[in-house]
């Protein structure tokens, strides 16, 4: 029984949640393993409700847990064909093992992420623990900062995630609640634009050709262990950036709409800059533009990728700022912070070598208000006057009692 | 259609072309191969195979080498048989979207795991394929312990066995607790079909296995699997101790069809004493010390209530 095509205006308005599941069901799934989690779950209700009404094609099952959904997943990528699934928070949690073995056994898979803190305490809102979670797990990681990207990072993933030349999962991240329930205007592709950007699914060492059968998720040990970790990971970092700007440009000319792997806003004269992820960088955005009015140099860094870390791609943004915050949403527990570490990495052998200050924020959903940038730009702005950071390295921002800082 | 091969005898059979070959790392009498060799001679089909973390896995996979002829996929310790159940479902999408390569083939999809893997760690894994309902085989091979690693107890794991993790000293007699019901709890789930194997029994063995691919849904089959190493017998008496298994009724071989009908599928002519059972490994060795005797005792008397359950529930026919 052949599936019914979506007739979808030019621009719907649709949650993050709702974006990414129309996106998947354009990408043409051939089998979506998946288990319930707030705040995701509205991904996999949606696709259901695609498949009950014949808007899909393929299989759908809804396992035990979290980590069953990916352990399908993996199963079913091995056999050759097209995967995905949806979860946050403490499912992320409960599927990172196979996280870790998905992407070393090099198998693209599309996980949409929808950001949620970790317990304990128990919360469902939106922060980037369970993003920062997966950083190392050896996949993909894309990052939306409203449904609209929600919908489109989906179409890039599976591009870049299926390329023979990569084979790596990816995720593709959004900020709970915060852009997975929020509506907004989103535009669309048809279902033939969409379908016809990632394409038919190209099979590779598929587990159903059974002319040329294959062993899959093999042991190493001390032999051979180092050299496919080692593979990985300079696949990761050589093969995986030239894919996605290329699928990015593809993308550019199919929709218009313009997606860069480091996102700069107003950096070109920037003396002070913020980076961040998520729903974060539009507020982030907003305040800097309206820093400028007052005279305060003020500019933003978006994390388009998270992983592969765009090293050279964030070098090129900040090189020339005066000072720099990092704005982590997850509690670094006893360190300064994933954001800040990795900048410091960053801008350590620059000769300009910017003032580098890190702030948490925004754990359990609390919110960043536009007055907590203003402040930061000001202070940011103060270091330079002063030619040298007047404060704590590390500051909670909106944290209640008094000021948290360290260092 | 499949095509299940016919058997005459076990020269032929032995010598049948397979798809596990004997270049693996698995211990010298080891049962485990005899099995997987039994299950996957039963069919000429192709098949799709998963093996769960164990001993079973880590001696065949080995990079940059492979034992297998055969598509096989391994994970991780708990999740053997969702491999093979996402690939069953990645095989039904393709079919239904005209994509298979070779759409006439009718593959099979098998699991194997060891005790640990299905009656422990990856115990919800299976449930949630068998209530699912999906097209797979999942074979647990049972030597009732941690075997790879060093001979931990498992939920498997028998009263009086002294593991590394329950060892018998000078105040403990091992493993406290009965072996987990497996079959039973898998029949519960009303899947088509559910039966308990031996290698000895290999015209038994084949049948149920190709009983089980015959059925449509979810089959589960508990194969006891001696273990040279962990039960603590002779390389060579192997098959000696897998008869010692069935014909004290320790492992009694039967079927259960969709949840309900319980058919007995072996009946020895001479029913051996639970003590000779017991006595074959060093494992119970310490059971035989006067204070521990009465261990034995309740050994045969819980083998014997099991068995007479058994004859009851197959008279039953409910």
């Amino acid at each position: 029984m052949a599936f019914d095509k979506m007739e979808l205006r030019d621009i719907e308005v649709w949650d993050g949640n709702f974006a990414a599941a129309q996106a998947m069901r354009q990408c043409q799934i051939d089998v979506v393993a998946a288990y319930p989690i707030t705040p995701s779950t509205p991904i996999v209700e949606g696709y259901a409700k695609f498949q009950a009404d014949n808007y899909v094609e393929g299989e759908y099952v809804m396992v035990e847990s979290e980590h069953a959904a990916m352990s399908a997943c993996i199963g079913a990528a091995a056999a050759g064909g097209r995967v995905a699934t949806a979860t946050s928070s403490q499912g992320f949690a409960l599927m990172v093992e196979t996280l870790y073995q998905s992407s070393g056994m090099r198998l693209p898979i599309v996980l949409n992420v929808v950001n949620r803190a970790l317990a304990a305490p128990l919360n469902v809102n939106g922060d980037h623990s369970d993003m920062y979670l997966g950083r190392d797990s050896g996949w993909i990681q894309l990052d939306a900062y409203c449904p609209q990207d929600a919908y489109d990072l989906n179409f890039i993933a599976f591009k870049v995630s299926e390329d023979h030349g990569v084979r790596l999962p990816c995720m593709v991240h959004q900020d709970g609640f915060m852009t997975s329930h929020t509506a907004q205007g989103v535009k669309t592709l048809t279902d033939d634009e969409g379908y016809g950007f990632v394409g038919d699914f190209k099979p590779m060492n598929d587990m159903l050709d059974f002319e040329h059968p294959v062993t899959h998720g093999v042991q190493t040990e001390e032999d051979w262990h180092f050299e496919h970790k080692a593979r990985q990971h300079n696949d990761l970092m050589t093969k995986v950036f030239p894919k996605i700007q290329a699928a990015f440009d593809d993308f550019e000319k199919l929709s218009g709409r313009k997606y860069n792997i480091v996102e700069s806003y107003d950096m070109d004269d920037a003396d002070v800059a913020v980076i961040c992820m998520g729903t974060s960088v539009e507020t982030a955005r907003e305040v800097a533009t309206e820093m400028r009015e007052k005279g305060i140099k003020a500019g933003v860094v978006g994390l388009r990728v998270i992983r592969p870390f765009p090293f050279m791609q964030i070098q090129e943004a900040l090189k020339d700022v005066k000072a720099i915050a990092t704005l982590d949403r997850s509690n670094p527990n006893g360190a300064p912070g994933m954001l800040f570490n990795e900048m410091a990495g960053c801008m350590y052998n620059l000769e300009t070598r910017p003032m580098l200050c890190g702030k948490v924020y925004g754990l359990g959903g609390r919110d960043l208000t536009k007055a907590h940038l203003v402040e930061l730009y000001t202070e940011l702005q103060a270091n330079v006057d002063a030619g040298k950071i007047t404060t704590p390295l590390q500051q909670f921002i909106g944290v209640r009692g008094p000021k948290l800082s360290f260092l | 259609m499949s095509e299940m091969k016919k058997i005459k005898n076990l020269k032929e059979f032995s010598t049948s072309a397979d798809r596990f070959e004997g270049a693996n790392l698995l211990c010298p009498g080891c049962a485990h191969s005899i099995i997987v060799r039994e299950v996957l001679n039963a069919t000429n089909d192709d098949l799709v195979l998963s093996a769960s973390t164990g001993c079973l896995e880590v001696c065949t996979a080995v990079y940059p080498y492979t034992s297998w002829d055969a598509s096989w996929i391994h994970i991780g310790f708990e999740n053997g048989s969702t491999a093979v159940a996402g690939a069953e479902s990645m095989y039904k999408a393709l079919k239904t979207k005209g994509r298979l390569k070779q759409p006439e083939r009718n593959p099979k999809f098998v699991s194997f795991a060891g005790d640990g893997a299905s009656y422990d760690i990856g115990f919800q894994w299976i449930s949630g394929c068998m209530e699912r309902g999906h097209n797979i085989m999942h074979v647990v091979l049972d030597n009732e312990v941690y075997a790879n690693t060093g001979g931990q107890r498992s939920s498997s794991t028998p009263i009086g066995g002294s593991n590394t993790t329950t060892p018998a000293g000078t105040h403990s007699y091992g493993e406290k607790q009965n072996k987990k019901d497996m079959v039973s709890i898998m029949a519960s789930h009303h899947i088509p079909y559910s039966a308990q194997v031996a290698p000895n029994k290999w015209k038994d063995m084949v049948k149920k296995i190709q009983k089980g691919f015959e059925m449509d849904g979810p089959v589960f089959i508990n194969a006891v699997s001696p273990c040279t190493t962990e039960w603590k017998f002779d390389p060579k008496d192997t098959m000696h101790l897998t008869d010692l298994s069935t014909d004290s009724l320790v492992f009694p071989l039967y079927e259960i069809i969709h949840g309900r009908e319980l058919n007995i599928t072996y009946r020895p002519k001479n029913v051996i004493p639970v003590e000779e059972y017991l006595a074959a490994q060093g494992r119970f060795k310490h059971l035989f010390k006067d204070e521990y005797k009465y261990l034995i005792k309740e050994w045969q008397d819980r083998v014997d209530d099991n068995w007479s359950y058994l004859q009851r529930r197959e008279e039953a026919k409910v």
